[in-house]
């Protein structure tokens, strides 16, 4: 289980979160809105542990263990993975190079041996197929150049390698269209079975009609203002947030 | 070279590879014949001149070249070199070893451990056409493949050179190419130059298989200044490959190499050195080619070492069609600041360059992009491409770029470009967030920025050069 508790984080001496609670499950897919702005990217990356927030006061614990002061690489090492809303390019680097070391580190951690090229050959290729993608989107730089929707591909596809136990999905629908979505959806909904923890952040109702949540919460201003079930999400659809604010 | 491979290094490759910084580091006790007192003297240039055997044209050349070093000030540009104590470098050095030594049993056991801790008898076995290892002041083996001096093929020790081949020497050793005048530090080396590489491809022979010379300083404050000179005849090619090395110590050394290549009509020159100075070298070191009618000269310059480099290959294009290519690739650490970059002039019609150069800079230290394309009146559908980067992988380093073009014709194509970037905090999280630690994030981001250079280079090469930085990187990180 991933439990945020009473989360609070700065940012240039700005407090961003005033006070997150959040309890992510094993075998739970989780959906995270709200407006532009309130939050929900920097939770994510605090989750991550990017170094540029700083957490004021609260903790993140992993199955009952803080993991506030672990560096990113530790974290991921973990089992987390952070789909990003903006992925980083790194000119120079193919994604195979890229993605086999970052699998590597991961079996490393886990005690396994490298995987062989071979083998990893194969497995890069399978994905590629479940993502509807050529084999030479995998010999492109990291995200080089790439369009909205071929950052998200990418960043679907690193999830897909990596078999992470934790995924937070930020925005990951935004840029892609109807047919990618689907792909980008069911792929998510192959890779995270049961016993791993998705969180779904979002502006929009469509990707949770492919990756149904089983909770919905909503963050406004730095903190969670509502939860609820799947049902939520269509009265968002109608109403906005403006309703919640209010109460 | 139109028929060297050139075979990007995969990655498995560059994980059996081993090159650990205290091969270069270690060093071993002074054993030599003769040790100069330090400082740089007549009675001393006479004393070189004379144990060599000179002619009286050379011995005049070093007198010139000294009363010029006199008179000529230090650059007022570029790196600091007030630090620099002349008169403490100790300019020449003859190690207790056999001159020349054509098998590696015959090279004295300390120098021979050396020797094969750098890798280098591996390499003469595996790809190299001739070797060459200098000690100090001084050649201590040379060795070509039989095949090789059967075409007519010469690759020796500078020294010998002057003795065997006195006419050639005297025709192109700092004459037309670099001329003892050319600034401070041509005229110091033209005054106490000692040993080097002389190498000769007549007419129309294709060495295939590159030549290699490996100049290693030992001692404290010492001060290396060999002399390379590379004439292709007509017809002809060759790729010949420099490295070199000396351990640290607390005092500073002084390296002050020339190399003159001459590229004769037709002919194809590439010239590959890492420079891996240990950090309180000065290198300032000068090589230039002249580049004759359809001519093709490559440059390829590593720079990991030394505190302060000061160096520029040049190309002088002066035949119709001639040809330059530049690759420079230069790591700037703690304390370390790496002036370097290509200058190239157009004389004649339809000549052209190519410039690639890439600079890194960490913990502090500067690296810079000084660069000159001069496109001379008359040089009609001349051709420059230049492109230099500067990336800095922290905010106490400086990355620079100063590129120039002086441009006197109409008729040409020019294209420049530069950029300089930074590593960013968003960049190193998202790798870290794959798992990757900082140490390995940096090295893949650097890799990458450096992707475009080591994919143009011959694989022995690249290997080496990328082990090198990732050795560096380790050092840096954490
Ligand atoms: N580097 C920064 N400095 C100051 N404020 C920032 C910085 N980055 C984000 N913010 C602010 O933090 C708030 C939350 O942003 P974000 O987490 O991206 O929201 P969301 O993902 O919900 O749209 C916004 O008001 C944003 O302006
Ligand atoms: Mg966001």
């Amino acid at each position: 289980m991933l439990e945020i508790k009473n989360l609070h984080v700065e940012i240039e001496g700005k407090e961003i979160l005033k006070g997150v609670n959040l309890k992510l499950e094993k075998g739970k897919v989780h959906a995270l809105m709200g407006p532009n702005g309130s939050g929900k990217s920097t939770l994510a990356n605090v989750v991550m542990g990017h170094p540029k927030y700083t957490i004021t006061k609260g903790e993140i614990l992993l199955d009952g263990q803080s993991i506030n002061e672990l560096s990113p690489d530790e974290r991921a090492k973990k089992g987390l993975f952070l789909s990003f809303q903006y992925p980083s390019e790194v000119d120079g680097a193919t994604i195979s190079t890229f993605l086999r070391q970052a699998l590597n580190s991961s079996r490393k951690a886990r005690g396994e041996e490298p995987i062989s090229v071979l083998d990893f050959h194969n497995l890069l290729k399978e994905k590629l197929r479940l993502l509807n993608t050529e084999e030479s989107f995998a010999e492109r730089y990291l995200n080089q150049g790439f369009s909205g929707g071929e950052k998200k591909k990418s960043e679907i596809l690193q999830l897909a390698i990596l078999n992470p136990g934790i995924a937070i999905l930020d925005e990951t629908d935004s840029g892609t269209d109807i047919d990618a979505l689907k792909v980008i959806a069911d792929n998510i909904n192959k890779v995270m079975g049961e016993n791993k923890i998705v969180l779904i952040i979002t502006h929009y109702k469509r990707i949770l009609e492919h990756v149904k949540p089983d909770k919905l919460s909503i963050l406004i201003n730095g903190k969670i203002a509502l939860e609820g079930n799947a049902e939520l999400v269509d009265q968002l659809e109608e109403k906005g947030y403006g309703w919640i604010e209010e109460d | 070279m139109s028929d060297l491979q050139i075979v990007p290094p995969s990655l498995e490759e560059q994980e059996v590879i081993e090159i650990n910084r205290e091969n270069y580091d270690h060093y071993n006790e002074e054993r030599l014949t003769y040790k100069a007192e330090p400082g740089l003297t007549e009675e001393l240039a006479r004393k070189i001149s004379s144990d060599k055997g000179e002619p009286k044209w050379m011995l005049n050349k070093r007198l010139t070249a000294l009363r010029v070093f006199k008179e000529k000030e230090l650059p007022k540009w570029g790196p600091d070199l007030s630090n620099l104590d002349l008169s403490k470098i100790i300019y020449y050095m003859k190690p207790d070893a056999k001159k020349n030594a054509n098998s590696i049993g015959e090279i004295p056991e300390d120098i021979r451990k050396t020797y094969e801790k750098l890798g280098i008898p591996k390499a003469e076995r595996e790809y190299l056409g001739g070797s060459g290892f200098q000690y100090e002041s001084e050649s201590v083996y040379h060795n070509l493949k039989k095949e090789l001096a059967d075409k007519g093929v010469v690759f020796l020790d500078m020294d010998e050179a002057v003795q065997k081949y006195p006419e050639k020497v005297k025709k192109y050793f700092m004459t037309n190419c670099v001329p003892i005048n050319l600034h401070k530090f041509s005229a110091l080396h033209a005054a106490v130059w000692s040993g080097g590489t002389f190498i000769y491809i007549p007419k129309n022979v294709k060495v295939d298989i590159p030549l290699q010379a490996y100049f290693r300083m030992n001692a404290k404050k010492g001060g290396q200044f060999e002399h390379t000179l590379i004439i292709v005849d007509e017809g002809a090619e060759v790729h010949y490959i420099e490295g070199c090395s000396a351990p640290q110590y607390t005092e500073n050394s002084l390296h002050a190499g020339c190399v003159e290549i001459h590229v004769m009509k037709n002919a194809r020159a590439r010239y590959s050195s890492i420079e891996n100075w240990s950090k309180n070298t000065y290198n300032l070191n000068t090589k230039r080619a002249v580049v004759h009618e359809n001519g093709v000269m490559e440059w390829i310059n590593g720079n990991a070492g030394s505190a302060i480099t000061m160096l520029y290959p040049c190309s002088v294009l002066l035949g119709e069609n001639a040809k330059t290519d530049y690759i420079g690739i230069a790591y700037a650490g703690e304390g370390q600041y790496q002036d370097t970059g290509c200058k190239v002039y157009h004389l004649a019609p339809n000549t052209s360059s190519s410039v690639l150069s890439k600079g890194i800079s960490i913990d502090g230290g500067i690296s810079s992009y000084r660069g000159i394309v001069d496109i001379k009146k008359g040089a009609v559908n001349s051709k420059s491409n230049v492109r230099c980067d500067g990336l800095m992988l922290d905010n106490k380093s400086k990355a620079l770029t100063t590129p120039s073009m002086d441009v006197h014709e109409n008729d040409v194509k020019v294209a420049h470009e530069a950029a300089v970037g930074k590593v960013e905090e968003d960049q190193l999280f998202y790798l870290m967030s794959r798992g990757l630690s900082e140490d390995e994030a940096i090295k893949l981001i650097v890799a990458g920025y450096i992707e475009p250079l080591i994919k143009e280079l011959p694989m022995e090469y690249a290997v080496e050069l990328n082990r090198l930085i990732e050795l560096e990187i380790e050092n840096s990180v954490c």
